[in-house]
C-alpha cells in the first residue's frame, strides 16, 4: 500500500517535469501551429547557456536562470523573426523540416563548443534535500520545486494570454490569422514574442533537467517524445491540459515501473494511446480547428 | 542524408600550398620514374581508423586527435619494414555513434581507400560492425575498448548457441578484458567492506545490461556462488527520468551494495533520487557511468567513494613501445596538450596504434592473410600491458582472437575540488600498484 502511495506521489512529481518540457511546445503549437522537432535540443541548448552563466559568474543555477532567461528570450525572438516566420504558411511541412534541421545544427554546434562531456547543473545541498512525509515516504525538494514551477509557469502563461494585450494578439492570431492581420496585428512580431516567451519556459525546463540528471549535446531528442505525448494527452493549446497530460504520463510510468521496470516506458505510451482512443482531441482541447 | 564525411586526411589535404607541393613532387617523381621505372615499390601503408567522434559515444573518442597527432609525430619518418622505410598514412572515419554508419565507413575504407589494416575502438556499437565488415572483406582488423564477450559472442551467427556452435575469426582480433574480470574485481572490492551481502542490480535493456544481468554468464550466478543475495527489479529503458521503483525494491530488500552498468545521466538520476528518498548503500560499484572524471564531477560531493572497474591509469607500470613514454608521461602529455583530465581510453587507443606499427614491422608481406597471421603471433609490451593472442586465460573458443588486458578496481576520491581514482583492489592484477583500501560510502 505504501509502495503504491509512493508511486503515485513520485508520479505526480515526475509529471511536473514532463509538463515543464511540454509547456513550451504547447505554446508554440498553440500560437504558431508550429510543430517543433528541435524542442528537446533547445532545452539542452538552454541548459548549456545556464551552465555557461554559472561557470562564468560563479553563481547558483537558480540565479543563473534569471540571467539566462533574457538571453534565451532574445535567441527565441530572433529565431522566429529571422528564420521560422519565413517558413510558416498553409503547408505544415516546411517548418517541420526546418526544425528538424535545426535539431541537427544545435546538437553538432553544442558538440563543437562544449565537447561530448556529460555535464550537470550543481546547486549544493538542495539537490539531495528531502521532506519526509512519514511512513518511509520522502519527497525530494528539487522534484517538488519542479512541480511548483510548472504550476507557476502555467499560471503566468494564462495571465499573459487572458489578461494582457499581447495575450489577446496571441489568441487572435491563433484563431484566425487573416482577420488578426486585418485588425492591424503585426503577425511577425507577435509570433516572435510568443517564441521568446516559449524560450523562457524552455530555460526553466532546462534548469530542472540539468539539476535532475546529466546532459550532453545529444540527449535532447529523448526528451521530445514525452513532451509531445503530454501536449497531446492534455489537448492542443491548453496549458492546464498540458500539466494534466504530464501528470498522467508520469503516473502511468511510475505505477507501471512498480509492477516491473520493463513496463515503465511502455505503460506511459499505453496511457497515451488510451487517451487518444477515448478522446482523440485530448482531454481539454482549447479550440476547434 | 549524405553528410560530409569527416576524415582527418581529407581535412588536411586540401590547401593551396600542399597542393602545389604535391603536384611539384608528383612531377619530379614522374620525371624520375620515366628514367628509372624500378623504384615504384614503396607505396605508403594505409591504416583505417573508425571511432565515434560525434554522437552519444563521443566521450570515448575525445583523446583521438591527441593520440593521432602523437602517432603522426612518432612515425613521420615512416616505419622500418625489412630494409625499406615506408611512409604510413591514417585515414580516420567518424561512426557518429551509429552501428550502421560504422559499417558503411568501414566498407568505404576497404573498397575505396584500399587500406592495409583496420583499427577500431570504443564500445560494441563501433567495434562489431567494423570487425564484421573486415571479416567479410578479408581485411585484417584490430579492435579494443569493448568487453570481449559482446565483441566475440555478439558477432556469432547464433549468439545463444554456446561454444561448439561459436566459431573463431580469421581476420579480426581484439584486446580488452571480459565480464568475468569485472565480476571478480567487483566482488573482490565488496569483500573488503563489511556488509549484509544484499546487492541491488541496475541492468538496463541494452547489450551491456542484458549481458551483465544474464542468468548464465552474467552477475547472478557469480553472486550466488559468492553468497550474495541479488535484487534485480528487471531491465529498464535507458534515459529514464525516474528510478523510484528500483529504489523502493532496494530499500525493502535492505540492499547495502549497488551494482550495474548504467549510462551517466541515468546514474545521476538514480543516485540523486536515492539520496532524496533516504536510500544510502555502503558500496556502489557501477560500470560505464563513472568511467570519466567529468561524469563523477557532475555528482558534486555525492560522488565520493563510488567504485568502478579500472582498465588503465597513469599509475599502471607500463611503457609505450612506440614512443617510449610511460603511462604517466602519456597522461601528462594529454593533460598539458588539452588542459583536460586524463581518461581511460587514452591508453587503449594509443596501444591500438602500437600494435599496428609492431605488426606492420613484422609482417612478411602486405596481403591480408600475412598481416592477420602476424597479429596472431604478437607478443608486445604496450602502455596497457602485455598483448599476446592465444593465451590460456581465456576459454579455448575465444583464445585465438582475444588478448586480455589486466583489470583492477578503484574508488573515486574527492580531494581539493577534484576527483581522482584510487586503485583499491588489485588482486586480479597484482602488478598494478594499489593506492589504498576500500572505504564505505559515508
Amino acid at each position: 500500500m505504501i509502495g503504491l502511495l509512493d508511486a503515485i506521489i513520485q508520479g505526480i512529481l515526475l509529471g511536473g517535469l514532463y509538463a515543464l518540457f511540454a509547456t513550451g511546445l504547447s505554446l508554440m503549437f498553440g500560437v504558431m501551429r508550429l510543430v517543433n522537432l528541435a524542442h528537446g535540443d533547445l532545452i539542452v541548448l538552454a541548459a548549456f547557456v545556464i551552465l555557461a552563466v554559472t561557470e562564468k559568474l560563479g553563481v547558483d543555477p537558480f540565479a543563473a536562470v534569471l540571467l539566462a532567461a533574457p538571453i534565451l528570450f532574445a535567441i527565441g525572438f530572433g529565431l522566429q523573426h529571422v528564420l521560422l516566420n519565413r517558413t510558416l504558411g498553409r503547408d505544415l511541412l516546411p517548418p517541420l523540416l526546418v526544425t528538424f534541421g535545426l535539431s541537427i545544427i544545435v546538437q553538432n554546434g553544442l558538440l563543437q563548443m562544449f565537447s561530448a562531456d556529460s555535464r550537470r547543473l550543481r546547486s549544493g545541498a538542495i539537490e539531495t534535500a528531502s521532506v519526509s512525509l512519514g511512513g518511509d515516504i520522502a519527497v525530494g525538494v528539487v522534484p517538488l520545486l519542479t512541480l511548483v514551477s510548472a504550476i507557476a509557469v502555467i499560471v503566468a502563461l494564462n495571465f499573459i494570454f487572458y489578461r494582457t494585450s499581447i495575450g489577446r494578439a496571441f489568441r487572435a492570431t491563433s484563431d484566425d490569422l487573416d482577420v488578426a492581420q486585418l485588425m492591424g496585428i503585426d503577425v511577425n512580431r507577435t509570433f516572435a514574442m510568443a517564441m521568446g516567451i516559449a524560450f523562457v519556459v524552455i530555460a526553466i525546463a532546462a534548469l530542472y533537467l540539468g539539476l535532475r540528471a546529466n546532459f550532453d549535446p545529444t540527449i535532447g531528442p529523448a526528451r521530445l517524445l514525452y513532451a509531445f505525448e503530454a501536449v497531446i494527452i492534455g489537448g492542443l493549446g491548453s496549458f492546464w491540459g498540458t500539466l494534466a497530460g504530464g501528470i498522467i504520463l508520469g503516473l502511468a510510468q511510475t505505477i507501471g515501473a512498480r509492477i516491473d521496470p520493463e513496463w515503465q516506458i511502455l505503460s506511459g505510451h499505453l496511457a497515451f494511446l488510451l487517451v487518444l482512443v477515448i478522446r482523440p482531441r485530448g482531454l481539454f482541447p482549447r479550440a476547434i480547428d | 542524408m549524405t553528410r560530409s564525411r569527416i576524415s582527418l586526411a581529407d581535412r588536411h589535404s586540401i590547401n593551396r600550398r600542399t597542393l602545389l607541393k604535391y603536384s611539384a613532387a608528383t612531377g619530379a617523381a614522374l620525371s624520375v620514374g620515366l628514367k628509372s621505372p624500378a623504384i615504384a615499390q614503396t607505396r605508403a601503408i594505409k591504416l583505417g581508423y573508425v571511432s565515434p567522434l560525434t554522437g552519444p559515444l563521443a566521450a570515448f573518442a575525445e583523446a583521438d586527435n591527441f593520440i593521432l597527432a602523437n602517432f603522426k609525430e612518432a612515425t613521420k619518418a615512416g616505419i622500418k619494414v625489412g630494409n625499406a622505410t615506408v611512409p604510413v598514412e591514417v585515414i580516420v572515419k567518424d561512426s557518429q555513434s551509429n552501428p550502421n554508419r560504422a559499417a558503411e565507413v568501414a566498407k568505404d575504407l576497404i573498397v575505396q581507400d584500399k587500406i592495409d589494416l583496420m583499427l577500431v575502438a570504443s564500445t560494441p556499437e563501433t567495434t562489431n560492425p567494423v570487425s564484421t565488415q573486415c571479416e567479410i572483406e578479408e581485411v585484417p582488423c584490430i579492435s579494443t575498448v569493448a568487453p570481449w564477450q559482446p565483441w566475440f559472442i555478439g558477432r556469432q551467427e547464433n549468439p545463444g548457441g554456446g561454444p561448439p556452435a561459436w566459431k573463431g575469426f580469421n581476420y579480426t582480433y581484439h584486446f580488452f578484458w571480459g565480464l568475468e574480470d569485472v565480476i571478480a574485481v567487483f566482488t573482490n572490492m565488496w569483500s573488503q567492506v563489511a556488509t549484509n551481502k544484499s546487492v541491488g542490480g541496475l541492468f538496463p535493456n541494452d547489450g551491456d545490461g542484458n549481458a551483465w544481468g544474464d542468468k548464465v554468464v552474467g552477475f547472478p550466478p557469480a553472486l550466488d556462488k559468492g553468497g550474495y543475495k541479488l535484487t534485480d527489479p528487471g531491465r529498464y529503458q535507458n534515459l529514464t527520468d525516474n528510478f523510484s521503483a528500483q529504489i523502493g525494491a532496494f530499500k525493502s530488500a535492505n540492499c547495502e551494495i549497488i551494482t550495474g552498468v548504467v549510462l551517466p545521466p541515468d546514474f545521476t538520476t538514480f543516485w540523486k533520487q536515492s539520496l532524496q528518498q533516504g536510500f544510502k548503500p555502503k558500496v556502489a560499484s557501477i560500470g560505464k557511468a563513472i568511467l570519466f572524471p567529468v561524469a563523477v564531477e557532475a555528482l558534486g560531493k555525492d560522488g565520493h567513494n563510488l567504485s568502478s572497474e579500472v582498465w588503465w591509469t597513469p599509475n599502471h607500470p607500463f611503457k609505450s613501445s612506440l614512443t617510449g613514454m610511460s603511462a604517466k608521461d602519456l597522461a601528462g602529455a594529454y593533460e598539458s596538450a588539452t588542459k583536460k583530465q586524463w581518461t581511460q581510453p587514452i591508453g587503449f587507443v594509443h596501444a591500438l596504434f602500437e600494435v599496428a606499427v609492431d605488426v606492420l614491422k613484422r609482417a612478411p608481406d602486405r596481403d591480408g592473410k600475412a598481416i592477420a597471421a602476424t597479429i596472431a603471433a604478437t607478443n608486445l609490451d604496450t602502455v596497457v600491458g602485455k598483448l599476446q593472442w592465444g593465451s590460456s586465460s581465456l576459454p579455448p573458443f575465444a583464445a585465438k582472437n582475444v588478448a586480455k588486458t589486466p583489470l583492477v578496481g578503484g574508488q573515486w576520491r574527492f580531494k581539493d575540488g577534484k576527483y581522482d581514482i584510487v586503485i583499491t583492489d588489485n588482486r586480479t592484477a597484482p602488478a598494478i600498484p594499489a593506492g589504498g583500501k576500500m572505504e564505505p560510502i559515508a
